[in-house]
């Protein structure tokens, strides 16, 4: 019988860095995501042009053109830094969407699972409610309703992707409430607030935190669905979604426009998708033994 | 003994390549059943009784695991020199297997019928409806209730001891079996029930005329059906001998500590219930070339450390291995 | 059974008011003006006064909602603002081509991702079982829409040998009879025209199937293989081998009908988001189905053919899951005969 230390022990944290080491496609996802990270902070000294400015003389330029390596658009602005720029955006949708989600997500959950009773189950039926919709039509109905932009995009994500995060933490949540460190911390009156946030959060979030690393590559995806039916980001901005839609037309005659902005979004989801399939290993305690 | 044996295993070595290095399994072991004799094969869990009977009907799983060296002949012809068809045509026909969990090792999404009807289709053109027919008869043979609609039924509808009876019917599913290899046959069972299955276990044994292996840790089961006892420990077998022998005159400090942990064993009834053997089996990983119960032995000598003792004859049919083995029991203190 | 059924429908009932409820005050309290959004900046102040009463906006919300309601209840999903036709019509017309669709994708991605995660569970750490579930990886990974492009940049454009949208080539435009095009064909060979409308049917449903049904293929096969992982390691798989079973029957019959149980489920689930999925996969094809539709009804801010879409398509989907676990009731017998 070997003893499993309490989740916040800051051992548990560097046990599973060293697990994750060994993990070798989560750390191609986690390579993938730092590269993508690099590029996304220094885009302004990485890439060659200015990802707005056209230049008509030189426009469809297939790759490796002179001083385009991957070529420009129908506009003759140039792909790599557009390319670049979009990944920042990405990025950060990715990051803001997921972040709004846990932050309701969260809060339902702790809360749900902390105190039980009636208002667990009045949260958890809204939360099955929400469950009812399937997730992309929720995302463009609530689009939709508030308007297309790139900021209402990432509310409708962050609104549509909160569900999973409240059930996973209220489940785990409930599993730690009967704890002996949380009977104990108690028994000292530690105030409810401070229990949830405190003392319980800490050792509940693992499963959250998978949750949350395979919902930045879902986001990122959805975002870019978003755009592509115009609902997103809107032009000029360098946006992968809308830079694939505004090419469509020249499928026939200019092949990259379409495809490199494809492969940059597959590259990035993939990245979250080996990171997160490697931390839940890991970190599920249902996959432990 | 030589005309009529059944099964001869000679210097058998099984090893499981894991994480933390090789575990070697099975080592050196030599056995031998005649036409119709029950061999118990006793130890505790983890001494290499399953990987034996997994190695004689070639399952266990390669990789991880490796059958070093050693032969394994049934009537005659090696098995280990088989070909995986030869095998499968073997498996289920000549001999058969038995498994300790009866809920986990039946389908739960078939009929009981349609699984014993399964293995009479794998082995002879019949049609299914005949297949099926046959299922009952075995099914009335192994004593179930109402075999038509038992036949019908699925495995979780059944009591442990009936899942257990239909295991039994779907070993029997063969024109002739040879063999039948019984692992940890009524564990899962309640008492009442473990001795029903025992019985009907030694019924059609004699009424097919097959060879029993009994693979337990039981040796309450092993005074009731065995004819002859073959003890393992870590991977060895540390003494062989016929049933009698072994409950009257155990000569190897480890039978005589597992005959002690039983309470329902013959020669202990009387006696101070379970004198459990102290400290642990070593681990297989880093076990030497010495003698595997030297760390738990209170007879261990220096020399149990250095070299496993070879074999040491008391009687015609009894064997053990022991640098320091326990005094013979005379006949008076016998009886 | 029948308990256990009408137990679950009467479960379902707090879930499809919750639906409703939702769906209506989505619309409700969107922020700004409804009619203003539908109508654009220049409407005149009459023309909105009209478009509020026509919608009730005038009323106060909670009566707005009974009404609402009420008209649902009784089947009345309101009247599209953009054609003037009821919305119930609307779907029906364009339903069989999204059921269609989405069941074709469902057959494909069903076919395949069995066949893969099998022989990637039963090759495991080979070659085969990596190069299957990396596949897999990129599967959930694309963005279908781009994969759309791509394939109609190569099958359609480059190599010239499907098309590139649409349901049926206009020139065969024949009177629909299930409105299902492939049942029609099949129904029309029967009569004795010839198989070309089926042919024609099946051709434009090639591309569109594999761009909707990719990411329901790499699930079904991560499932599949996961689930087959977890079946061949159990007692009865060794019991059928230690009986003499033929390998291929011990995998493909004896293993495989217990591995499949939670891959149905899944197979379920996502035939139901599927039916959503196709709003981007319809738009790209030109897909005559309520997904370009809906896409079509956002697009000109038609509000209450927006609302009865997703309450439909959302209802739709609700049904499919409860069918889905009746029917996982049904295939198991464990819990069948519970």
């Amino acid at each position: 019988m070997d003893t499993k230390p309490i989740p916040a022990d800051p051992g548990f944290w560097a046990d599973s860095w060293h697990q994750l080491k060994r993990n070798r496609a989560a750390m191609a996802g986690l390579l993938i995501i730092a590269c993508f990270a690099l590029l996304a902070i220094f885009a302004p000294l990485l890439a060659p042009h200015n990802p707005l400015e056209q230049v008509i003389a030189a426009r469809m330029s297939p790759p490796l053109s002179s001083g385009h390596l991957l070529g420009t658009d129908d506009l003759g602005r140039d792909m790599l830094s557009r390319l670049i720029y979009g990944g920042r955006l990405s990025l950060i949708i990715g990051i803001i969407s997921v972040s709004i989600s846990l932050i309701l997500g969260i809060s339902l959950g702790i809360v749900a699972g902390y105190f039980g009773g009636w208002l667990d189950k009045v949260i958890m039926r809204v939360i099955d409610i929400m469950l009812a919709f399937p997730y992309i039509l929720l995302t463009i109905v609530i689009v939709a309703i508030l308007g297309p932009s790139l900021m209402n995009a990432m509310v409708a994500i962050g609104i549509s992707q909160m569900p999973r995060y409240a059930r996973v933490l209220r489940a785990s949540v409930m599993a730690e409430r009967e704890q002996d460190y949380v009977m104990a911390e108690r028994a000292l009156g530690t105030s409810n607030f401070e229990l949830m946030f405190r003392t319980i959060l800490p050792n509940a979030l693992a499963p959250t935190i998978v949750q949350a690393t395979l919902g930045v590559g879902e986001a990122i995806l959805s975002s870019a669905g978003l755009s592509f039916l115009g609902l997103g980001a809107q032009p000029p901005t360098p946006e992968w979604g809308l830079m694939i839609a505004s090419s469509k037309q020249f499928i026939t005659s200019a092949w990259w426009i379409v495809t490199l902005p494809g492969i940059a979004i597959l590259l990035a989801v993939l990245g979250f998708n080996l990171l997160g399939d490697g931390l839940r290993d890991i970190l599920d305690p249902r996959l432990r033994d | 003994m030589i005309s009529n044996e059944l099964l001869k295993i000679d210097a058998l070595c099984v090893s499981f390549n894991t994480q933390r290095g090789k575990v070697r399994a099975v080592r050196n072991l030599s056995l031998g059943i005649a036409e119709g004799e029950t061999l118990a094969l006793v130890g505790e869990s983890g001494c290499g009784k399953s990987v034996t009977a997994h190695a004689i009907t070639r399952l266990i799983p390669m990789p991880p695991g490796l059958i070093e060296s050693g032969s394994i002949h049934f009537r005659g012809s090696n098995l280990l020199s088989f070909s995986e068809k030869q095998m499968r045509a073997i498996r289920g026909s000549r001999i058969s297997m038995i498994f300790q969990e009866p809920m986990t090792s039946l389908n739960p999404v078939f009929t009981i019928g349609a699984q014993i009807a399964e293995v009479f289709l794998a082995h002879s053109k019949m049609s299914k409806q005949n297949a099926h027919t046959k299922a009952v008869e075995l099914l009335k043979l192994v004593k179930i209730p109402d075999p038509e609609k038992r036949a019908k039924s699925y495995p979780h509808q059944l009591s442990g001891g009936m899942r257990q009876r239909a295991m039994i019917a779907m070993a029997l599913a063969s024109p002739n079996p040879g063999l039948m290899i019984a692992d940890e046959p009524t564990t899962a069972l309640d008492v009442t029930i473990q001795a029903q299955v025992l019985r009907l276990l030694a019924e059609l044994k004699e009424r097919v005329g097959m060879g029993l292996l009994l693979i337990t840790h039981d040796m309450g089961v092993v005074a009731e059906t065995a004819d002859r006892v073959a003890v393992m420990y870590a991977g060895r077998k540390v003494e062989d001998a016929p049933v009698e022998e072994i409950f009257t005159n155990p000569r190897h400090p480890y039978t005589l500590g597992l005959l002690g942990c039983q309470p329902s064993a013959p020669a202990n009834r009387g006696a101070p219930r379970l004198t459990s053997i102290g400290g642990s089996v070593p681990d297989l990983l880093t076990l030497g070339e010495g003698c595997p119960f030297e760390n738990r032995c209170n007879r261990a000598l220096p020399v149990c450390r250095e070299n496993f003792p070879s074999a040491a004859a008391a009687g015609s049919a009894h064997t053990y291995y022991c640098h320091n083995p326990e005094a013979p029991q005379t006949e008076e203190r016998r009886s | 059974m029948l308990k256990f059924v009408v137990k679950r429908l009467l479960l379902l009932l707090p879930t499809l008011l919750g639906v409703v409820t939702l769906v209506f005050f989505m619309i409700a309290l969107s922020p700004g003006d409804p009619a203003r959004v539908m109508l654009g900046e220049r409407a005149s102040a009459e023309q909105l006064k009209k478009l509020r009463a026509e919608l009730g906006l005038d009323k106060p919300l909670g009566q707005q909602y009974a009404l609402y309601l009420g008209r649902v209840l009784h089947g009345d999903l309101g009247k599209s603002i953009l054609t003037q036709q009821k919305i119930t019509e609307e779907l029906r017309q364009r339903l069989p081509a999204t059921i269609e669709l989405a069941f074709t994708a469902t057959i494909f991605a069903s076919i395949a991702g069995i066949v893969l995660g099998v022989a990637a569970a039963r090759k495991r750490n080979t070659w085969v079982d990596y190069s299957t579930m990396t596949g897999a990886l990129f599967g959930v990974s694309m963005p279908v829409f781009w994969l759309a492009l791509v394939l109609i940049m190569i099958f359609s454009v480059a190599l010239d040998w499907l098309p590139t949208g649409g349901r049926m080539d206009v020139r065969l435009y024949f009177t629909p009879i299930t409105n299902f095009f492939l049942l029609d064909g099949i129904i029309l060979l029967f009569k004795g025209e010839g198989g070309k409308i089926f042919f024609n049917a099946l051709k434009h449903l090639i591309l569109p199937s594999i761009a909707l049904g990719t990411i329901p293929l790499a699930i079904i096969a991560r499932t599949t293989r996961s689930s087959m992982l977890e079946v061949l390691k159990q007692d009865y798989v060794k019991t059928a081998r230690a009986a003499g079973v033929p390998e291929w029957k011990v995998v493909y019959h004896y293993a495989l009908k217990n591995a499949l149980l939670p891959v149905i489920t899944v197979i379920g689930i996502q035939f139901g988001l599927l039916l959503s999925g196709a709003i981007l996969t319809e738009t790209i094809f030109a897909w005559p189905g309520i997904g370009k539709w809906i896409y079509h009804s956002i697009s000109a801010r038609d509000f209450p053919a927006v609302q009865g879409g997703i309450l439909f398509i959302s209802v739709f989907f609700v049904l499919i899951n409860l069918a889905v676990d009746l029917l996982y009731s049904v295939i198991n017998p464990r819990i069948r005969l519970q």
